[in-house]
């Protein structure tokens, strides 16, 4: 479908639906910045499928007015890669949060690196379990107190980027939920940019991490080009303050290749393996 | 003037040997051979956990009628040796009738063995495999069971040659030539164990194993995407899916394990395809959360569980039927769905299309419970009819501006279903609790309304006449069974039949919903009913006796694995009680 993308407004992709986040949740501007960016796309929201898991983040997909699937927690990436390969004419964006896509969904995380199918997984990082009221994730400082672990869970962070360009992932950027319009212009670089692209987004949890809406001040613009050498992206990632934003690695491996088609072969041809 | 009906007869074949020693191979060309000369059979294998280098045995039923499992005991086992024989000597009892080929050179006889009270007969097997240049002791063994069967060499080197064509002429030549000596070594003893007449004016036979078998009837009902974690004994159905899904504009996809796959399989039904994956029990149990969720969210999606022995790790290359609990019960919550079982190798073909069948038609995730008797035996079928089960999902068409409702409530409980693409059927599939709309919802009536429609979808639908199978004689003696222990159960009823003892068979194909009324009518008249399943818990008999009054007096034969329930123990069970 060519309609021209200057058709379509973010209103074009929100639904009805009034989001269950805190007020000053740094998701309202993730789906702000989602909605603004399918629209820029310009493909009509029935050829968008939305694919989450569980989690405050994951509520994403029935807020817009694409197709959506609010699946089981951790398994988004699963669910999105089965639908875009059966349906390669789709564009599939998947929705998470550091629960659940870096702790039950961390297998999936990387496998999807791996597999490189051509989608974009944008998890909202707010370095808590805001759901379940305050738990610490897999992105959590090691000494943040709270009732699970009091004192802190004393476990170093997990680094999310430097994973995914370890396990193979196409285009590596960070974001701040706050800021709209460079977040709005990565979602539309990652969806266009072939095989698995992902987006970190910081994205303050005000209620059980008040201390995050300091951010918007602590974020800077990435202060090197991006690059498409992986071992010189790790490097920097590696070596940053974990609050530089922008596209950090885009690469030029091929996308997984879908065989799916409408097309009904001979199943005759198959069944005559068994005759003898 | 009529012809008399040939009397049945089969010939049940050992071949054994360490792993490696190609005693699957050789039993695969006595298979196929028999195939081609208008036999019927099939083939089990008998394989320790080793990948390589354990103990092998390729266990052969070859007959002149349909069979459906191995026999009792075995006519004739030939041994290229006797590396690990003790470990599977209890899974091949010999006849007493029957004839062991053994080696000299392979050491002494087992007592495992010699305790049948066979006749043993030495063959240089390994002298006559050296004599030709690459010659092999496998085919000797082959040469060897042809020459006491009646099976003609000619069709043996039709097979070897397709086989071994691409390895070049010397190796059909060395092939040919110890199969040669064998049926020489063969004539040379002189026992007759031959089949008789076969049945040549009806050729067309298929060779295929319950996991292929499960997988093309998947593919006839119109699966086009699988994804698939390997686990023993699920994994053929995954790799003969691969290639085959390819051929007909499909797709295999390998995930990272079972929560992935199944995810996989239900995104990829979820945009329109019918999807599939195999498993078995350990991949189900990682799969049950998901498979509510395919319940609660109404995403069709077949999942095959190739049972093997459990809890746990288990015996991964054993048959068990313990994994119905789970597959009625595993899930939280309320969540109707579908388990059917195929009740015979050919019947996993059936079954496997008619899964899809359901799964389509109610939008509910559907568990075929097979197993690895079923899946891993090699069977010679007559030709399958084509079968009318066909994907046909009601799916959403705009037709005017009304708001879609993907949740709608509907007489018969299904929603017409909007593929992604469709313009104005957006929606959210959720496992939270939702409106009509797909809306997450907290509210009584939306839980009340919803879990009731899905209710509706799987207690309503028609399953007709395909719930089970009903056979044998009389209506007072009942063997109630479900799945692949109705072939033995019917075998132990022709044999109880023959001698004037009148007993009826239930096999359950549908296992839930629970077949109630099909299942009390087909018991009408029953006064003694013997439940048999291979369990430890006797899980079959307690499920029965949780969804019916079951008529008449009720007695339980059941064990677990890893030797499969066997026509004799049932045959005994039955003899006992209909004398007391």
């Amino acid at each position: 479908m060519n309609i021209p993308s200057n058709s379509f407004t973010n209103k074009d992709f929100t639904s009805d639906i009034k989001p269950v986040w805190c007020p000053g949740c740094g998701d309202f501007h993730v789906l702000l910045s989602i909605t603004k960016a399918l629209a820029a796309l310009g493909r009509p929201p029935e050829d968008i499928a939305v694919i989450s898991g569980i989690g405050c983040s994951s509520r994403i997909p029935a807020y817009t007015n694409c197709y959506g699937f609010h699946g089981v927690h951790g398994r988004s990436l699963a669910l999105a890669a089965g639908l875009k390969v059966a349906r390669d004419d789709l564009t599939v964006m998947v929705m998470s949060g550091d629960g659940d896509g870096f702790s039950i969904g961390g297998n999936h995380f990387l496998h999807a690196c791996r597999r490189n199918i051509d989608m974009t997984y944008i998890v909202m990082d707010n370095r808590v379990y805001g759901m379940t009221k305050g738990q610490p994730s897999p992105t959590t400082e090691p000494d943040w107190d709270s009732a699970l672990s009091p004192g802190g869970s004393g476990l170093n962070p997990f680094q999310p980027l430097v994973i995914a360009l370890a396990s193979g992932a196409n285009f590596v950027a960070r974001e701040f939920s706050g800021n709209i319009k460079s977040t709005t212009q990565t979602i539309i670089e990652a969806v266009k940019h072939p095989g698995f692209s992902f987006v970190e987004i910081l994205s303050p949890c005000v209620t059980f991490r008040p201390d995050e809406k300091e951010w918007k001040k602590q974020v800077h613009s990435a202060s090197v080009e991006e690059t498409s050498d992986p071992a010189q992206a790790a490097r920097r990632i590696m070596t940053d303050d974990g609050m530089n934003t922008g596209i950090l690695y885009r690469g030029t491996r091929a996308p997984f290749k879908s065989k799916v088609s409408d097309e009904h072969g001979d199943i005759n041809a198959l069944e005559q393996d068994f005759e003898i | 003037m009529t012809t008399p009906p040939i009397a049945k007869k089969s010939v049940s074949i050992s071949i054994a040997g360490a792993g490696g020693a190609g005693a699957m191979t050789a039993g695969g060309i006595l298979l196929e051979a028999a195939g081609k000369s208008g036999w019927y059979g099939m083939m089990n294998r008998s394989v320790g956990p080793q990948i390589r280098g354990g103990e092998a045995a390729a266990l052969l039923r070859l007959a002149n009628h349909p069979v459906e499992c191995m026999s009792e005991g075995f006519d004739l086992l030939i041994a290229i040796d006797w590396k690990n024989a003790s470990r599977f000597a209890a899974e091949m009892p010999l006849k007493k009738t029957g004839l062991v080929i053994a080696d000299p050179s392979a050491g002494d006889v087992p007592d495992a063995i010699t305790a049948y009270g066979a006749e043993v007969i030495e063959v240089e097997i390994k002298k006559l495999a050296k004599s030709v240049p690459g010659g092999r002791e496998n085919m000797v063994a082959a040469g060897l069971a042809a020459g006491f069967i009646g099976l003609s060499e000619d069709f043996l080197m039709e097979i070897i040659n397709a086989k071994l064509a691409r390895k070049g002429d010397a190796a059909v030549e060395s092939s040919r030539l110890c199969l040669e000596a064998g049926l020489k070594a063969a004539a040379e003893i002189a026992r007759n164990f031959e089949i008789g007449a076969a049945d040549m004016k009806n050729k067309g036979r298929w060779l295929i194993t319950g996991n292929e078998a499960v997988g093309l009837g998947a593919i006839r009902g119109g699966v086009r995407y699988a994804a698939a974690y390997p686990i023993t004994p699920a994994t053929e159905v995954l790799e003969w899916l691969s290639p085959a899904l390819a051929k007909i504009g499909g797709a295999l996809v390998q995930a990272e394990d079972e929560l992935s796959s199944i995810n996989m399989a239900i995104g990829a039904s979820y945009g329109g395809r019918p999807s599939i994956t195999a498993t078995s029990g350990p991949g189900l149990s990682l799969m049950m959360e998901s498979l509510g969720l395919a319940a609660a969210a109404e995403v069709p999606v077949v999942v095959v569980d190739v049972m093997r022995c459990g809890p746990s790790t288990g015996i991964a290359t054993k048959s068990e039927q313990s994994d119905l609990n789970i597959a009625v019960y595993g899930f939280h919550g309320d969540a109707p769905h579908v388990v059917c079982a195929p009740l015979s190798v050919a019947d996993c073909l059936y079954t496997g299309q008619w899964a899809v069948h359901l799964a389509e038609a109610m939008q509910v995730p559907v568990i075929v419970l097979s197993d690895q008797s079923l899946g891993q035996a090699r069977v010679l079928m007559k030709r399958p009819v084509n079968l009318s089960f066909l994907a046909n999902r009601k799916v959403y068409k705009q037709q005017s501006d009304e708001p879609y409702m993907r949740y709608a409530i509907t007489a018969d409980g299904v929603s017409p279903m909007a593929i992604p693409g469709t313009p104005g059927g957006q929606y959210t599939a959720d496992g939270l609790t939702h409106s009509v709309r797909g809306t997450p919802s907290t509210q009584r009536s939306d839980q009340q309304n919803q879990m009731d429609k899905r209710h509706r979808k799987v207690a309503d639908f028609d399953y007709g006449i395909h719930w089970g199978e009903v056979s044998g004689v009389g209506e007072e003696l009942v063997i109630l069974t479900w799945g692949s222990i109705t072939a033995p159960a019917k075998e132990a009823i022709r044999t109880l039949n023959s001698e004037g003892i009148d007993v009826k068979l239930v096999a359950m194909r549908l296992i839930s919903p629970f077949p109630k009324d099909a299942l009390l009518e087909a018991l009408q008249g029953a006064k003694r009913i013997l439940i048999v399943e291979q369990t430890h818990a006797g899980q079959f008999h307690s499920y029965l006796r949780a969804n019916c009054d079951l008529p008449g007096e009720i007695r339980q034969f059941h064990r677990p694995g890893p030797h499969l329930i066997s026509a004799t123990e049932i045959t005994s069970q039955i003899r006992d009680w209909a004398q007391s």
